[in-house]
């Protein structure tokens, strides 16, 4: 069944030289394709944030290379290439009480893909959905 | 006249003390039994754990109505250990003290500018009673402020200090910044340090560094409190043969040759609340009885040149790791693996936990991680009375040991 609400993969990493390199060349390995990703560092360690095309099988390889990852539920909001864009999607969200935790855009084509992490992505897709803004879905990844 | 004192504080001991009693029944050693320094070593110890067993009062030997004052000291799991005082242990230890600073010079001329912590701890009213006993003026400024600290040293006569090792250090580093120099802004000759170790090419650095002649202290809450200082010579600190009886023991409880390092097993002759009976304090270090050049002749204890057990002093405070192993198995969402690493910047202990998150805890959120970091961090400073730094490491990413796990890593540097 089509979703809206997009699995990403959370992959935990090391601070320090040579651990992003050693992470993807396990991707490689595994032959996982990496649609878009985020680099975030805690104080205490890295977090590669990536959208892969198939999340549950790039996190059992992973979890068989002894690389720890968790699955996060994200949304993928489609912006049309325009000043205003985002504002509609960020303002419909914050209207609806939905707070945002983090995201990375990247563009597509002649638009912008927008992941974002939210506290109650149901809701997010619901309130996205009714602004008439297109939403990514799982089967496009 | 030690002999005497030893033989008087034995008999009382078993008399009024149900713990010590039991210990020298378990021995098979009875005080008439004791008729020589050969006797006593049949003595049986006293450890930090016995304290700990009888937290809060048990080894009291003195009803609450005698005592003056007590004191409180950290804990190795938890437990604190409580020391009473009567009014003669108090005089005792003012005693102990005056001697010390008058034998590199301090007088009534003087003002100490106290340093160590009012409170539990007995470093600040322990130097500040030694003070006023020779008749000084004490600043009983406590720790931290440092600003202030440096600002009353230029405003008041002060001329002597008393404090940590760092924290002298820390002192000349913030004097640096405020472009304070102790030399020509204070009249600061003269200092204690002590609570924490230090080496001898640290004391030349500081003395070249601010000019202050610095003095080492020994002691522990469980004697009374810092007790035993150096004499103007600067070598070795005199042990009050009056006042305390010390051995040094190598690992198989037998004497060290003279001048050979080994543990520290005292015995305080004149304390009435809270007897010592050859009691293991954990440090190591050597005496040295030939007679010091300036005079006196009570036995001078060397330099403390490290523990018999995993104890560290962390910015004079005491820390066990096993504190740090409880805090840790009282939080669910970390796993037991853990590692210290100490380091000194300007001789300023830094203090690094490392410790793994659960796989199930383990979260991308960095909210809730800050939170974890925060709690873990607050609740190591609740037991262990320092801050310390705090790292969570991704499950299975710390060193694991066959045997006997490596939980420390010093690299404290004191040259």
């Amino acid at each position: 069944m089509m979703s809206n609400i997009i699995k990403q993969l959370s992959i935990f990493v090391n601070n320090e030289p040579g651990r992003l390199a050693h992470i993807s060349s396990v991707l490689k390995e595994c032959n996982i394709n990496m649609r878009a990703f985020n680099l975030a560092e805690s104080t205490e360690f890295g977090i590669l944030r990536a959208i892969v095309d198939n999340p549950d099988e790039a996190y059992d390889a992973l979890k068989l290379k002894g690389i720890i990852a968790k699955k996060t539920d994200v949304i993928g909001v489609y912006l049309e290439d325009h000043p205003g864009a985002l504002f509609m999607a960020a303002d419909a969200l914050g209207k609806a009480n939905i707070n945002i935790e983090y995201g990375y855009a990247y563009s597509y084509k002649d638009k912008a893909i927008f992941f974002i992490r939210v506290d109650d992505p149901v809701k997010a897709v619901e309130v996205i959905g009714k602004q008439g803004i297109k939403l990514v879905s799982d089967s496009e990844i | 006249m030690q002999l005497r004192l030893l033989k008087e504080k034995v008999a009382e001991m078993y008399e009024k003390s149900e713990f010590f009693h039991k210990r020298m029944d378990e021995a098979g050693v009875k005080p008439e039994d004791i008729n020589s320094f050969e006797d006593f070593r049949r003595v049986p110890f006293m450890k930090k754990a016995d304290l700990r067993d009888n937290y809060p009062d048990k080894l009291f030997v003195v009803s609450y109505d005698d005592l003056v004052r007590v004191h409180v000291s950290s804990g190795t799991t938890g437990k604190p250990t409580v020391v009473g005082y009567t009014q003669k242990d108090l005089d005792n230890w003012s005693e102990a003290l005056a001697r010390g600073m008058t034998s590199f010079g301090l007088s009534k001329k003087d003002m100490v500018q106290n340093m160590h912590g009012y409170g539990l701890f007995t470093g600040g009213l322990g130097v500040h009673y030694g003070a006023e006993k020779i008749g000084a003026t004490v600043l009983p400024i406590s720790t931290g402020n440092t600003s202030r600290q440096i600002q009353l040293m230029q405003d008041l006569p002060v001329t002597a200090l008393a404090g940590t090792p760092s924290y002298y250090f820390h002192i000349a580093d913030v004097c640096d910044q405020m472009g304070v120099d102790i030399r020509t802004a204070t009249k600061v000759r003269k200092g204690i340090a002590g609570g924490e170790p230090w080496s001898e090419s640290m004391r030349k650095k500081l003395e070249e560094r601010t000019g202050i002649k610095t003095y080492n202290c020994y002691g522990a809450s469980e004697f009374y409190g810092p007790m035993f200082l150096e004499c103007e010579e600067q070598n070795g600190l005199h042990l009050w043969a009056d006042l305390a009886y010390v051995e040094i023991l190598d690992e198989n409880d037998q004497p060290c040759k003279e001048g050979e390092r080994g543990a520290i097993v005292i015995t305080m002759l004149q304390k009435e609340a809270f007897p010592l009976i050859r009691y293991r304090i954990g440090d190591i270090s050597a005496i040295d009885w030939t007679p010091c050049k300036c005079g006196r002749t009570h036995p001078r204890l060397m330099r403390i040149s490290g523990r018999t057990d995993d104890m560290l002093v962390v910015r004079g405070v005491n820390v066990f790791p096993s504190q740090i192993e409880s805090v840790i198995g009282e939080i669910s969402w970390l796993s037991p693996f853990y590692h210290l690493t100490l380091t000194n910047e300007n001789y300023m202990d830094n203090m690094l936990v490392e410790v793994e998150l659960t796989e199930e805890a383990l979260t991308e959120d960095m909210v809730k991680l800050n939170k974890m970091s925060n709690e873990l961090s607050r609740r190591l400073k609740d037991v262990l009375n320092i801050k310390a730094d705090v790292k969570l490491c991704l499950p299975g990413t710390l060193p694991r040991f066959e045997g006997k796990a490596v939980h420390v890593t010093d690299k404290r540097c004191y040259d």
